[in-house]
């Protein structure tokens, strides 16, 4: 019992990384209704440029800074070069945009900051503790709180100010939002620089955990699964699925892996989302569509 | 002035139903499979038919299949390289277990396991639609990529990973050099592509359409779903199959799951839309792109910079050319080569007068 403590809690604190980049994902789509592909890309774009950085020797909070700087560019750069002649476009096109969009951050990423495997010291302690006799690792608890503050911000920034409220106007309706004097272009930038500054924030605890490479690109593609299980709109949606994703995952290599020959992690949260679309084919937190003809 | 259907009468439904109505693309077509069938395998050196030609074929093939199914029947799936390896797999596990099975007759078993596959992950979209089907096929294309690098069976056991696929015989013919394998991947794509040209202007071509322009309406004018949406997604696999039964056996001469990754399943995904949504000639345009753009940037670079560039960049400027092409591409031409070759068609049609 106290074994399954342990992977169940080792699972959690592993989704809350999940839920980090299904974040970005969900700001982005509540916001503009592109689904956003490129976040992973994005993620790996700030840990290198930060890690780049620093190596070019800029103290921590500079190199912070500056990639974050960079990230709200990118974000300008891309709404006014992708997103604004594709308005009104099939979902599908913008999401094939977003894919255009990966290879092209990527490329960059890597051409100009190397390819090569950068080490990531964020200095915190990587120790583990007993609680009750269940091993928890310091640096998990430090990212779940980092990611419960992340949502805490945003939750009250999409609450109480006034661009938050512009956002959500404009998540509801385009057309509406438009017709009483909401600049969308602006929203789209807003949206796409915070997407830019979560990304900043998921891709430091993902590279100190893995180092900053390319594979962080492919990491992140598990946050897909999250969002499907908790709505694409759903903010709330993207922690409690990266939770569920997280602890199911954890707890099926351990238990169904030996059945079935191990490495199960790389897909079971897709098959376990798709079963759970078959139950509630809008995700857990999703806006329920009506169909009209 | 050259090509025009001005004076070309359609006398009979017969006529009016052929797949080329007008004479000028039936003398084309014949003279683009004269050349493809008779001239290039008398001339065509060897980097041209199995650097470019074959993958380019077979890719064109995968391509038509995933179009099928998303350009046509508008289920979007990201999966495409999973069942391609479905068809690898099976025609590599027909040739062992039951070598007196012809080739041809393997290939094709191996498209309907496929097909059986992509029907099984095609049940989900009766009841998910849109982005969440699209993220929900990565499902399939992850748990096949698993499922031949973890269980043996599939690959006899092999200890390295990557199996040599079985030399191709076909009536006692050893089919050993580029032009022999150029052929025999030509004529399947050809009897594939006009299978599937006439199978999107059939009562289930349309539809499909039907079900990709608005799945609800469909269903209300009595268009049954589950048929027409587990059809789209058995054909779409079978194409994939075979295309993936060629890559392994005609053009990498192995089989190993790795050829079959994510990064396959979104570089189709590249050619539908870049060569055009739902048409069969942007197919083939679009993987004819994809295929030639990396080979003409690297030639273009090396003209540019010679070797003055630093190790390693050359793939990264690559990839940023490609990805910024596609988002070009959606901006000015959504619909894709298929869609500029119409416009040329149609300025053709006037040449050299304005009107």
């Amino acid at each position: 019992m106290q074994f399954f403590f342990e992977v169940l809690i080792g699972g959690l604190l592993a989704g809350v990384m999940y839920s980090l980049v299904a974040l970005g994902f969900v700001l982005i789509f509540k916001a503009s209704g592109v689904f956003n592909f490129a976040q992973g890309a994005m993620v790996l774009f700030a840990a290198l440029t930060f890690v780049s950085l620093e190596e070019r020797g800029l103290p921590r909070w500079g190199a912070l800074v500056a990639t974050l700087l960079v990230m709200v560019l990118l974000a300008l750069v891309i709404e006014r070069i992708v997103l604004r002649p594709l308005v009104n476009q099939p979902a599908i096109s913008l999401l094939m945009a977003t894919i255009g969009l990966t290879f092209c951050i990527e490329g960059l990423a890597q051409g100009v900051w190397g390819a090569s495997v950068k080490g990531l010291d964020l200095g915190i302690p990587d120790n583990t503790f007993e609680v009750k006799g269940v091993l928890v690792s310091q640096f998990d608890l430090f990212a779940a709180t980092v990611a419960g503050l992340l949502v805490g911000v945003l939750a009250l920034f999409f609450q109480y100010t006034k661009v938050g409220r512009a956002l959500r106007a404009v998540a509801d309706d385009h057309q509406a939002a438009l017709s009483v004097g909401i600049p969308l272009q602006y929203i789209w930038a807003v949206v796409w620089a915070a997407a830019g500054a979560v990304a900043l924030v998921a891709g430091l605890l993902w590279g100190s955990r893995l180092g900053v490479q390319f594979a962080l690109s492919v990491i992140t593609l598990k946050a897909l699964p999250v969002i499907i299980l908790g709505g694409f709109t759903s903010i709330a949606g993207a922690i409690v699925g990266g939770l569920i994703i997280g602890a199911t995952e954890k707890l099926a290599e351990v238990y169904l892996g030996p059945v079935l020959g191990g490495g199960i992690e790389n897909w079971f949260p897709y098959v376990f989302a798709l079963l759970f679309l078959l139950v509630r084919p809008e995700g857990l937190f999703g806006e329920k569509r009506i169909e009209r003809v | 002035m050259l090509y025009r259907e001005a004076g070309q009468f359609r006398t009979s439904y017969r006529a009016d139903q052929r797949i080329f109505p007008i004479v000028q693309d039936r003398v084309a077509m014949g003279a683009l499979l004269l050349v493809a069938f008779v001239a290039i395998p008398l001339w065509g050196n060897q980097y041209l038919l199995s650097a470019l030609l074959i993958p380019c074929l077979i890719l064109s093939l995968a391509t038509l299949g995933l179009n099928i199914l998303t350009g046509y029947a508008g289920q979007l799936s990201l999966g495409t390289a999973g069942f391609m390896a479905v068809g690898a797999f099976a025609a590599y596990g027909f040739q062992l277990r039951t070598p007196h099975v012809p080739l041809l007759v393997a290939f094709l078993l191996s498209g309907l396991c496929a097909a059986a596959v992509g029907t099984a992950f095609g049940l989900p979209s009766l009841r998910i639609k849109g982005l969440y089907l699209a993220v929900a096929t990565l499902a399939s294309q992850f748990f096949i990529e698993w499922l031949f690098t973890r269980v043996g069976w599939f690959s006899n056991d092999s200890s390295s990973g990557v199996i040599n696929a079985q030399a191709m015989v076909i009536a006692g013919v050893p089919l050993d050099t580029p032009v022999r394998r150029y052929l025999l991947v030509l004529s399947v794509v050809s009897v594939l592509a006009l299978a599937a040209k006439n199978l999107v202007r059939s009562r289930a071509g349309r539809a499909w359409m039907a079900v990709r322009d608005m799945d609800v309406a469909a269903e209300v004018i009595g268009i049954p779903m589950l048929r027409t949406k587990l059809s789209a997604f058995a054909i779409s696999s079978f194409y994939c199959g075979v295309a993936g039964a060629l890559w392994a056996f005609a053009h990498l001469r192995s089989v190993e799951p790795q050829e079959f990754d994510l990064t396959r399943s979104f570089q189709i995904l590249t050619m539908v839309i870049i060569g055009g949504m739902g048409s069969v000639l942007g197919s083939f345009l679009g993987a004819g792109f994809i295929i030639l753009l990396p080979l003409l940037l690297q030639s273009a670079m090396q003209g540019a910079f010679g070797n003055a560039l630093r190790p390693g960049l050359e793939p990264n400027i690559e990839q940023f050319v490609f990805g910024s092409l596609i988002i070009l591409f959606l901006i000015l031409e959504p619909q894709g080569l298929a869609r500029l070759w119409q416009v040329t068609k149609e300025k053709l049609r006037l040449w050299p007068f304005p009107h």
